[in-house]
């Protein structure tokens, strides 16, 4: 019995292969998509399930224990999280993936320093693995502080990319040493490295940027894993993990694009930095409205576009900016939502927001095919977006936001902007539509300016 | 180690992966980016069979300790990923009704 366990390990690896191939097949359409997350599951519990079955497995207790806890907490808080915290939720699980992977190497690697036979490709492997591992740990650490709040800024100074690009160089300099002096205090320097390079490479990234690291991240970690894989001779992982690895590649290329940007760029250009100075203070007035005279506006309108931002997000105002949909649509307005590629902190986020509010998804509309509609429409809404709506984007060459695509929002005959404060956006920069004489503001909570509007639209 | 296999098959099917995985993404709306990209970090979530291999195999108390943190991170790469990705992919599925049940009107 037991001769036939190895292979039948083999065989659920290859089985778990093909779900996790199908799954992410299913999930890139629309229609399938909620079946394919099923799909990859039902793989992950065959593989986690049979790895007990391998031969001379000891510490069975630690394993449970370790499972069964991080299983319970990330299961928890994963269903505790509100829909608008969701990236970052992404962002640290990616990042414990990336860790593990990291660990492992250091394992086996930490046992070749004991005198373990491990060939050349084995170790680097190994070694590149632990790198792009760590990296992504830290990385992700911060990209969740900063969505989440807890880091507020950006941490830049004067030459930080030659100063990262050195200890990069430096980290990597040391991991040939390692390399080549394959011993256990080398390892934890060049373990420490990693993580480290993940803190220095990540801190000068603005949040406007975030939703790319996050991917760029998450390719990261498919590749540690996929290299962890061969290191420990296991198929599932080294599959699932390339798999990963070029997906989220491509995906963090077609995010990029989106914003105008190139992934270099993004990691070391510094948005939003130094360009907030000459701008301020010379673009005249903000206009404030009140709530009410927004809602006359809005109910006597034929066209209105709607324009979420993160702003939306952090209110959770959805439900209600649904809700009031609603009754400008028995007035017979017309209404449609303009979705930027990049607005909120990821590539759809707003959308999964609208839908969950309940939306129809024929109200919702890209870039591309609303753009040319702005300039028939009588208001647009943004509410709590920002740079997404710059004509700084267009218009000014020398604006560090300049090419990359805009919803055009300052073409339609009157703009309401329903912003919380004065300040900029995330990335930084003024907003010129604020200042421009058809645009008008609305101060204050989403939740909150969007209950008055629906109390505007019932008293007329 | 990987079982006297060829290392080359090993290079082989990273190159076979990478192609499946770029081609799959290829045309997926941008609409289903977010979730996709939650639903590939659940998928490499399977770094927690290895990082159980590797504490089962774990002899000295630091091996252990890497192995436990290893297994931790692991199984919450894979279990924090599901849940995420369902609950945003729960969402297409009503909107997907709801449109349906739109056309038939």
């Amino acid at each position: 019995m037991t001769e036939y366990i190895p292979l039948l390990i083999k065989v659920s690896y290859f089985i778990a292969a093909i779900l996790f191939i199908v799954g992410l097949r299913r999930m890139s359409a629309p229609g399938t998509a909620k079946g394919g997350i099923v799909w990859a599951g039902v793989g992950m519990v065959i593989a986690t399930l049979v790895t007990f079955l391998t031969p001379h497995m000891e510490n069975h207790i630690l394993i449970l224990a370790a499972l069964g806890s991080a299983t319970i907490i990330a299961w928890v808080s994963g269903k505790k999280v509100a829909m608008t915290d969701m990236p970052q939720m992404v962002a640290l699980y990616n990042g414990m993936g990336g860790g593990s992977a990291a660990f492992i190497g250091a394992m086996e690697l930490y046992a070749a320093t004991q005198g373990r036979e491990m060939n050349g490709i084995i170790t680097s492997l190994a070694m590149v693995g632990v790198l792009i591992g760590g990296i992504s740990l830290t990385g992700s650490l911060i990209a969740f502080g900063k969505l989440q709040g807890l880091i507020d800024k950006r941490y830049t100074f004067p030459g930080q990319n030659i100063f990262n690009g050195l200890f990069a160089l430096a980290v990597i300099g040391f991991g040939i040493y390692t390399f080549n002096h394959m011993e256990a205090m080398n390892l934890w320097i060049f373990f420490g490295g990693s993580l480290v390079l993940g803190f220095l490479m990540t801190l000068p990234i603005g949040g406007a940027d975030m939703p790319v690291v996050i991917s760029l991240y998450n390719a990261f970690t498919g590749l540690a894993v996929s290299f962890e894989g061969y290191v420990l001779s296991n198929w599932a992982m080294i599959v699932a993990g390339m798999l990963v690895g070029a997906a989220g590649t491509l995906l963090t290329q077609l995010m990029a694009k989106a914003m105008n940007r190139s992934i270099a760029n993004v990691l070391f250009g510094s948005m939003g930095g130094d360009d907030s100075a000459g701008v301020d203070g010379e673009q005249g007035e903000m206009k404030e409205i009140e709530a009410t005279d927004s809602a006359i506006m809005m109910a006597f309108a034929e066209r209105v576009i709607i324009v979420p931002g993160y702003g939306l997000a952090v209110a959770q105002a959805q439900h209600k900016l649904w809700e009031m949909t609603q009754m400008l649509t028995e007035n017979g307005v017309e209404v449609k939502f303009a979705i930027h590629p990049v607005a909120g902190r990821m590539p759809g986020h707003m959308n999964v927001l609208l839908a969950e509010a309940g939306v129809p998804y024929d109200m919702i509309e890209d870039m591309e095919d609303i753009n040319a509609q702005f300039k028939n429409t009588d208001v647009s809404l943004v509410i709590g977006a920002n740079d997404v709506v710059n004509p700084a984007a267009r218009d000014d060459p020398s604006s560090s936001i300049y090419g990359m695509p805009i919803l055009e929002v300052d073409k339609s005959k009157n703009v309401i902007v329903i912003k919380r404060g004065r300040g900029t956006g995330f990335a930084g920069i003024q907003n010129g539509l604020f200042f421009k004489d058809n645009t008008k503001m609305l101060f204050g909570d989403a939740q909150v300016a969007i209950s008055e509007l629906i109390q505007g639209l019932k008293e007329l | 180690m990987i079982d006297g296999i060829d290392a080359f098959v090993a290079v082989y099917v990273f190159m076979l992966a990478a192609f499946v995985g770029n081609e799959i993404i290829s045309k997926v709306p941008v609409v289903l980016h977010t979730p996709l990209m939650s639903g590939s970090n659940f998928i490499h979530g399977i770094v927690l069979v290895g990082a159980m291999v590797a504490l089962g195999h774990a002899e000295t108390q630091l091996e252990q300790v890497f192995g436990f943190i290893a297994v931790f991170l692991g199984a919450g790469n894979a279990a924090g990923g599901y849940v995420v990705t369902e609950r945003m992919l729960e969402m297409f599925k009503t909107k997907k009704k709801n449109k349906d049940s739109g056309e038939k009107k």
